[in-house]
Protein backbone atom coordinates (compact mmCIF):
# COMPACT_ATOMS: atom_id res chain seq x y z
CA UNK A 1 0.00 0.00 0.00
CA UNK A 2 2.87 2.34 0.89
CA UNK A 3 4.46 1.78 -2.50
CA UNK A 4 1.20 2.40 -4.34
CA UNK A 5 0.83 5.61 -2.37
CA UNK A 6 4.37 6.70 -3.33
CA UNK A 7 3.68 5.96 -6.99
CA UNK A 8 0.33 7.78 -7.21
CA UNK A 9 1.60 10.74 -5.18
CA UNK A 10 4.73 11.18 -7.29
CA UNK A 11 2.96 10.86 -10.64
CA UNK A 12 -0.26 12.79 -10.06
CA UNK A 13 -0.70 14.50 -6.71
CA UNK A 14 2.76 16.01 -6.26
CA UNK A 15 3.74 16.03 -9.92
CA UNK A 16 7.36 17.11 -10.13
CA UNK A 17 6.68 19.81 -12.71
CA UNK A 18 3.27 21.13 -11.77
CA UNK A 19 3.44 21.18 -8.02
CA UNK A 20 7.14 21.02 -7.11
CA UNK A 21 8.51 23.27 -9.86
CA UNK A 22 11.47 21.07 -10.66
CA UNK A 23 12.69 20.41 -14.19
CA UNK A 24 11.04 23.52 -15.66
CA UNK A 25 13.92 24.27 -18.06
CA UNK A 26 13.59 21.04 -20.09
CA UNK A 27 9.83 21.26 -19.62
CA UNK A 28 9.77 24.57 -21.50
CA UNK A 29 12.73 23.83 -23.75
CA UNK A 30 11.97 20.41 -25.21
CA UNK A 31 8.19 20.45 -25.31
CA UNK A 32 7.64 21.73 -28.81
CA UNK A 33 7.24 18.31 -30.45
CA UNK A 34 5.68 15.17 -28.96
CA UNK A 35 8.50 12.99 -30.32
CA UNK A 36 11.29 15.01 -28.68
CA UNK A 37 9.26 15.29 -25.47
CA UNK A 38 9.04 11.50 -25.26
CA UNK A 39 12.76 11.16 -26.02
CA UNK A 40 13.62 13.59 -23.23
CA UNK A 41 11.23 11.79 -20.90
CA UNK A 42 12.90 8.45 -21.58
CA UNK A 43 16.39 9.88 -21.04
CA UNK A 44 15.34 11.52 -17.76
CA UNK A 45 13.69 8.30 -16.55
CA UNK A 46 16.91 6.44 -17.22
CA UNK A 47 19.21 8.91 -15.48
CA UNK A 48 16.87 9.75 -12.62
CA UNK A 49 16.38 6.11 -11.63
CA UNK A 50 20.10 5.40 -11.72
CA UNK A 51 21.09 8.67 -10.02
CA UNK A 52 18.59 8.23 -7.19
CA UNK A 53 19.85 4.73 -6.39
CA UNK A 54 23.54 5.65 -6.62
CA UNK A 55 23.06 8.83 -4.58
CA UNK A 56 21.12 6.90 -1.93
CA UNK A 57 23.86 4.27 -1.67
CA UNK A 58 26.56 6.92 -1.42
CA UNK A 59 24.67 8.84 1.24
CA UNK A 60 23.92 5.75 3.35
CA UNK A 61 27.22 3.93 3.10
CA UNK A 62 29.78 6.71 2.69
CA UNK A 63 28.53 10.17 3.67
CA UNK A 64 26.48 9.22 6.76
CA UNK A 65 29.02 6.88 8.45
CA UNK A 66 31.85 9.36 7.85
CA UNK A 67 29.83 12.37 9.05
CA UNK A 68 30.25 14.10 5.71
CA UNK A 69 26.61 15.12 5.16
CA UNK A 70 27.66 18.67 4.34
CA UNK A 71 29.32 17.39 1.15
CA UNK A 72 25.94 16.13 -0.11
CA UNK A 73 25.35 18.81 -2.74
CA UNK A 74 28.84 18.59 -4.23
CA UNK A 75 28.93 14.78 -4.25
CA UNK A 76 25.46 14.42 -5.76
CA UNK A 77 26.01 16.87 -8.61
CA UNK A 78 29.30 15.19 -9.46
CA UNK A 79 27.66 11.76 -9.38
CA UNK A 80 24.96 12.95 -11.75
CA UNK A 81 27.45 14.58 -14.13
CA UNK A 82 29.57 11.41 -14.03
CA UNK A 83 26.59 9.12 -14.62
CA UNK A 84 25.43 11.14 -17.59
CA UNK A 85 28.90 11.01 -19.14
CA UNK A 86 29.21 7.29 -18.45
CA UNK A 87 25.78 6.55 -19.90
CA UNK A 88 26.63 8.51 -23.00
CA UNK A 89 29.85 6.53 -23.57
CA UNK A 90 28.30 3.15 -22.79
CA UNK A 91 25.23 3.74 -24.93
CA UNK A 92 27.29 4.98 -27.86
CA UNK A 93 29.26 1.70 -27.86
CA UNK A 94 26.63 -0.86 -26.92
CA UNK A 95 23.19 0.44 -27.96
CA UNK A 96 23.80 2.85 -30.83
CA UNK A 97 20.10 2.88 -31.76
CA UNK A 98 19.06 4.12 -28.33
CA UNK A 99 21.97 6.56 -28.33
CA UNK A 100 20.75 7.99 -31.64
CA UNK A 101 17.32 8.49 -30.13
CA UNK A 102 18.36 9.96 -26.76
CA UNK A 103 21.81 11.33 -27.63
CA UNK A 104 20.98 15.02 -27.89
CA UNK A 105 19.04 15.05 -24.63
CA UNK A 106 21.63 13.36 -22.44
CA UNK A 107 24.06 16.27 -21.85
CA UNK A 108 21.08 18.50 -20.98
CA UNK A 109 20.16 16.27 -18.06
CA UNK A 110 23.19 17.26 -15.96
CA UNK A 111 21.61 20.65 -15.36
CA UNK A 112 18.10 19.26 -14.94
CA UNK A 113 17.23 20.19 -11.39
CA UNK A 114 14.62 17.44 -11.19
CA UNK A 115 17.36 14.79 -11.09
CA UNK A 116 19.35 16.45 -8.29
CA UNK A 117 16.08 17.42 -6.59
CA UNK A 118 14.82 13.84 -6.42
CA UNK A 119 18.19 12.57 -5.17
CA UNK A 120 18.07 15.10 -2.31
CA UNK A 121 14.35 14.58 -1.62
CA UNK A 122 14.63 10.83 -1.04
CA UNK A 123 17.32 11.52 1.56
CA UNK A 124 15.17 14.19 3.23
CA UNK A 125 12.14 11.88 3.28
CA UNK A 126 14.31 9.12 4.79
CA UNK A 127 13.16 6.50 2.32
CA UNK A 128 14.83 3.09 2.21
CA UNK A 129 16.44 1.84 -1.00
CA UNK A 130 13.34 0.23 -2.51
CA UNK A 131 11.16 3.22 -1.64
CA UNK A 132 13.76 5.54 -3.17
CA UNK A 133 13.82 3.47 -6.34
CA UNK A 134 10.00 3.54 -6.52
CA UNK A 135 9.96 7.28 -5.91
CA UNK A 136 12.64 7.91 -8.56
CA UNK A 137 10.90 5.86 -11.23
CA UNK A 138 7.43 7.26 -10.57
CA UNK A 139 8.68 10.86 -10.43
CA UNK A 140 10.33 10.31 -13.80
CA UNK A 141 7.07 8.89 -15.16
CA UNK A 142 5.25 11.94 -13.82
CA UNK A 143 7.79 14.18 -15.55
CA UNK A 144 7.38 12.31 -18.84
CA UNK A 145 3.60 12.50 -18.54
CA UNK A 146 3.70 16.26 -17.93
CA UNK A 147 6.09 16.79 -20.84
CA UNK A 148 3.99 14.61 -23.14
CA UNK A 149 0.66 16.33 -22.39
CA UNK A 150 2.26 19.75 -22.62
CA UNK A 151 3.95 18.98 -25.96
CA UNK A 152 0.57 17.96 -27.34
CA UNK A 153 -0.93 21.26 -26.22
CA UNK A 154 1.97 23.30 -27.62
CA UNK A 155 1.68 21.66 -31.03
CA UNK A 156 -1.87 23.00 -31.16
CA UNK A 157 -0.93 26.40 -29.72
CA UNK A 158 1.44 27.05 -32.60
CA UNK A 159 -1.50 27.09 -34.96
CA UNK A 160 -3.38 29.80 -33.10
CA UNK A 161 -3.13 33.53 -33.66
CA UNK A 162 -2.03 35.31 -30.47
CA UNK A 163 -0.87 38.88 -29.70
CA UNK A 164 2.82 39.44 -30.41
CA UNK A 165 3.96 39.85 -26.81
CA UNK A 166 2.24 36.62 -25.76
CA UNK A 167 3.80 34.48 -28.44
CA UNK A 168 6.17 31.70 -27.38
CA UNK A 169 7.14 31.34 -23.74
CA UNK A 170 4.47 33.56 -22.07
CA UNK A 171 1.64 31.63 -23.71
CA UNK A 172 3.35 28.34 -22.89
CA UNK A 173 3.67 29.35 -19.23
CA UNK A 174 0.03 30.36 -18.97
CA UNK A 175 -1.06 27.08 -20.58
CA UNK A 176 1.18 25.25 -18.11
CA UNK A 177 -0.59 27.14 -15.32
CA UNK A 178 -3.99 25.96 -16.52
CA UNK A 179 -2.65 22.42 -16.85
CA UNK A 180 -1.28 22.67 -13.30
CA UNK A 181 -4.76 23.69 -12.15
CA UNK A 182 -6.10 20.52 -13.74
CA UNK A 183 -3.47 18.50 -11.89
CA UNK A 184 -4.56 20.14 -8.62
CA UNK A 185 -7.76 18.14 -9.01
CA UNK A 186 -5.78 15.05 -8.07
CA UNK A 187 -4.91 16.48 -4.66
CA UNK A 188 -8.14 15.12 -3.19
CA UNK A 189 -6.97 11.54 -3.66
CA UNK A 190 -5.97 9.74 -0.49
CA UNK A 191 -4.53 6.25 -0.46
CA UNK A 192 -4.32 3.86 2.45
CA UNK B 1 34.09 53.15 -15.24
CA UNK B 2 31.52 53.59 -17.97
CA UNK B 3 32.18 50.04 -19.12
CA UNK B 4 31.41 48.70 -15.64
CA UNK B 5 28.22 50.71 -15.37
CA UNK B 6 27.08 49.31 -18.70
CA UNK B 7 27.87 45.79 -17.49
CA UNK B 8 25.86 46.38 -14.33
CA UNK B 9 22.90 47.83 -16.22
CA UNK B 10 22.98 45.08 -18.83
CA UNK B 11 22.26 42.33 -16.29
CA UNK B 12 19.42 44.25 -14.68
CA UNK B 13 17.23 45.26 -17.62
CA UNK B 14 18.29 44.37 -21.21
CA UNK B 15 19.55 40.89 -20.34
CA UNK B 16 17.47 40.20 -17.24
CA UNK B 17 18.09 36.54 -16.41
CA UNK B 18 14.45 35.71 -15.75
CA UNK B 19 12.33 37.95 -17.96
CA UNK B 20 14.59 38.03 -21.02
CA UNK B 21 17.01 35.09 -20.91
CA UNK B 22 14.48 32.76 -19.25
CA UNK B 23 17.09 31.14 -17.01
CA UNK B 24 16.62 29.76 -13.54
CA UNK B 25 12.92 29.13 -13.95
CA UNK B 26 12.60 26.43 -11.27
CA UNK B 27 13.74 28.68 -8.44
CA UNK B 28 11.78 31.59 -9.90
CA UNK B 29 8.51 29.66 -9.85
CA UNK B 30 9.15 27.59 -6.75
CA UNK B 31 10.14 30.23 -4.22
CA UNK B 32 8.01 33.25 -5.05
CA UNK B 33 4.87 32.50 -3.07
CA UNK B 34 5.50 35.80 -1.25
CA UNK B 35 7.59 38.89 -1.95
CA UNK B 36 9.87 38.21 1.02
CA UNK B 37 10.61 34.64 -0.06
CA UNK B 38 11.36 35.85 -3.58
CA UNK B 39 13.68 38.57 -2.26
CA UNK B 40 15.53 36.13 -0.01
CA UNK B 41 15.96 33.54 -2.73
CA UNK B 42 17.18 36.29 -5.06
CA UNK B 43 19.74 37.45 -2.51
CA UNK B 44 20.93 33.88 -1.87
CA UNK B 45 21.39 33.19 -5.58
CA UNK B 46 23.05 36.57 -6.19
CA UNK B 47 25.52 35.93 -3.36
CA UNK B 48 26.55 32.60 -4.87
CA UNK B 49 26.70 34.14 -8.35
CA UNK B 50 29.00 36.97 -7.30
CA UNK B 51 31.34 34.63 -5.37
CA UNK B 52 31.45 31.96 -8.08
CA UNK B 53 31.99 34.54 -10.83
CA UNK B 54 34.92 36.04 -8.93
CA UNK B 55 36.46 32.66 -8.04
CA UNK B 56 36.13 31.29 -11.57
CA UNK B 57 37.61 34.45 -13.03
CA UNK B 58 40.59 34.16 -10.66
CA UNK B 59 41.12 30.49 -11.50
CA UNK B 60 40.49 30.71 -15.23
CA UNK B 61 44.17 30.35 -16.16
CA UNK B 62 44.63 27.32 -13.90
CA UNK B 63 41.61 25.33 -15.01
CA UNK B 64 42.34 23.19 -18.10
CA UNK B 65 39.94 23.94 -20.92
CA UNK B 66 38.73 20.35 -21.32
CA UNK B 67 37.45 19.93 -17.78
CA UNK B 68 36.24 23.48 -17.26
CA UNK B 69 32.52 22.62 -16.93
CA UNK B 70 32.99 20.06 -14.10
CA UNK B 71 35.44 22.46 -12.45
CA UNK B 72 32.89 25.30 -12.62
CA UNK B 73 30.21 23.02 -11.16
CA UNK B 74 32.44 22.06 -8.23
CA UNK B 75 33.27 25.72 -7.52
CA UNK B 76 29.58 26.66 -7.63
CA UNK B 77 28.59 23.66 -5.48
CA UNK B 78 31.18 24.66 -2.89
CA UNK B 79 29.74 28.16 -2.54
CA UNK B 80 26.22 26.73 -2.41
CA UNK B 81 27.26 24.40 0.42
CA UNK B 82 28.77 27.30 2.35
CA UNK B 83 25.54 29.27 1.88
CA UNK B 84 23.41 26.28 2.84
CA UNK B 85 25.32 25.81 6.10
CA UNK B 86 25.18 29.53 6.87
CA UNK B 87 21.44 29.77 6.25
CA UNK B 88 20.57 26.65 8.24
CA UNK B 89 22.65 27.93 11.15
CA UNK B 90 21.55 31.56 11.26
CA UNK B 91 18.16 31.63 9.56
CA UNK B 92 16.37 28.31 10.22
CA UNK B 93 12.97 29.81 9.32
CA UNK B 94 14.22 30.87 5.90
CA UNK B 95 15.81 27.46 5.44
CA UNK B 96 12.43 25.83 6.08
CA UNK B 97 10.53 28.05 3.65
CA UNK B 98 13.03 27.81 0.78
CA UNK B 99 13.69 24.14 1.49
CA UNK B 100 15.15 22.14 -1.34
CA UNK B 101 15.68 25.19 -3.54
CA UNK B 102 18.82 26.21 -1.63
CA UNK B 103 20.88 23.14 -2.68
CA UNK B 104 19.29 23.40 -6.10
CA UNK B 105 21.01 26.75 -6.69
CA UNK B 106 23.81 24.50 -8.02
CA UNK B 107 21.80 23.60 -11.09
CA UNK B 108 20.48 27.11 -11.65
CA UNK B 109 21.44 27.75 -15.28
CA UNK B 110 22.29 31.41 -14.55
CA UNK B 111 25.38 30.45 -12.55
CA UNK B 112 26.89 28.08 -15.07
CA UNK B 113 25.75 30.35 -17.89
CA UNK B 114 27.57 33.40 -16.50
CA UNK B 115 30.64 31.30 -15.65
CA UNK B 116 30.86 29.95 -19.18
CA UNK B 117 29.86 33.13 -21.03
CA UNK B 118 31.61 35.74 -18.93
CA UNK B 119 33.74 34.84 -15.91
CA UNK B 120 35.84 32.28 -17.79
CA UNK B 121 36.96 34.96 -20.23
CA UNK B 122 37.14 38.22 -18.29
CA UNK B 123 39.01 39.81 -15.40
CA UNK B 124 38.03 39.65 -11.74
CA UNK B 125 36.52 43.13 -11.39
CA UNK B 126 34.48 42.84 -14.57
CA UNK B 127 33.26 39.39 -13.47
CA UNK B 128 32.29 40.72 -10.05
CA UNK B 129 30.31 43.55 -11.65
CA UNK B 130 28.70 41.14 -14.10
CA UNK B 131 27.70 38.87 -11.23
CA UNK B 132 26.34 41.83 -9.30
CA UNK B 133 24.30 43.05 -12.30
CA UNK B 134 22.83 39.64 -13.04
CA UNK B 135 22.24 39.08 -9.34
CA UNK B 136 20.34 42.36 -8.99
CA UNK B 137 18.34 41.49 -12.11
CA UNK B 138 17.45 38.12 -10.58
CA UNK B 139 16.53 39.68 -7.21
CA UNK B 140 14.39 42.25 -9.00
CA UNK B 141 12.56 39.61 -11.03
CA UNK B 142 11.91 37.30 -8.08
CA UNK B 143 10.76 40.10 -5.79
CA UNK B 144 8.44 41.47 -8.47
CA UNK B 145 6.92 38.07 -9.16
CA UNK B 146 6.63 37.35 -5.44
CA UNK B 147 4.94 40.72 -4.82
CA UNK B 148 2.46 40.21 -7.67
CA UNK B 149 1.56 36.73 -6.45
CA UNK B 150 1.28 37.81 -2.83
CA UNK B 151 -0.82 40.85 -3.78
CA UNK B 152 -3.24 38.93 -5.99
CA UNK B 153 -3.34 35.91 -3.71
CA UNK B 154 -3.64 37.38 -0.24
CA UNK B 155 -3.91 41.16 -0.63
CA UNK B 156 -0.60 41.73 1.13
CA UNK B 157 2.78 42.97 -0.10
CA UNK B 158 5.76 42.11 2.14
CA UNK B 159 3.17 41.23 4.77
CA UNK B 160 1.49 44.68 4.72
CA UNK B 161 -2.22 44.52 4.07
CA UNK B 162 -3.42 46.34 0.94
CA UNK B 163 -6.89 44.84 0.83
CA UNK B 164 -8.64 42.19 2.87
CA UNK B 165 -7.39 38.65 2.49
CA UNK B 166 -11.00 37.48 2.01
CA UNK B 167 -10.97 38.89 -1.52
CA UNK B 168 -7.64 37.34 -2.48
CA UNK B 169 -7.40 34.76 -5.26
CA UNK B 170 -5.72 31.89 -3.48
CA UNK B 171 -4.73 30.24 -6.76
CA UNK B 172 -1.93 32.80 -7.21
CA UNK B 173 -0.16 31.61 -4.08
CA UNK B 174 -0.49 27.99 -5.23
CA UNK B 175 1.40 26.31 -8.05
CA UNK B 176 -0.77 27.20 -11.09
CA UNK B 177 -0.70 30.91 -10.21
CA UNK B 178 3.09 30.90 -10.42
CA UNK B 179 3.04 29.82 -14.04
CA UNK B 180 0.25 32.24 -14.97
CA UNK B 181 1.73 35.27 -13.18
CA UNK B 182 5.20 34.66 -14.66
CA UNK B 183 3.67 34.17 -18.14
CA UNK B 184 1.93 37.54 -17.96
CA UNK B 185 5.00 39.30 -16.51
CA UNK B 186 7.21 37.98 -19.35
CA UNK B 187 4.56 39.01 -21.88
CA UNK B 188 4.44 42.54 -20.40
CA UNK B 189 8.24 42.86 -20.34
CA UNK B 190 8.64 41.66 -23.91
CA UNK B 191 5.84 44.02 -25.02
CA UNK B 192 7.62 46.91 -23.27
CA UNK B 193 10.86 45.99 -24.96
CA UNK B 194 9.01 46.09 -28.27
CA UNK B 195 10.14 42.61 -29.16
CA UNK B 196 8.36 39.33 -29.49
CA UNK B 197 10.17 36.42 -27.94
CA UNK B 198 10.21 33.79 -30.61
CA UNK B 199 11.62 30.90 -28.63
Amino acid sequence: MLYLSIIITAIFINNIVFSQFLGICPFLGVSKRISSALGMGAAVTFVMTLATVVAWLLQTYILDPCGLQFLQTIVFILVIAFLVQLLEIVMKKSVPALYQALGVFLPLITTNCAVLGVAILVIQKEYNLLQSLTYGVSTAIGFTLALWIFAGIREQLELTAVPRGMRGVPLALISAGILAMAFMGFSGITIG
Amino acid sequence: MKKYLRLLYNGIIPANPVFVLLLGMCATLGTTSSALNGLMMGIATAAVLICSNAAISLLKNVIPDKVRIPAYIVIIATFVTVLQLAISAWMPALNASLGIFIPLIVVNCILLGRAEAFAGKNGVIASLIDGLGCGIGFIFALTLLGAVREFLGTGHIFGYEIYSEDYGMLIFVLAPGAFIALGYLIAIVSRLRGLSSNT
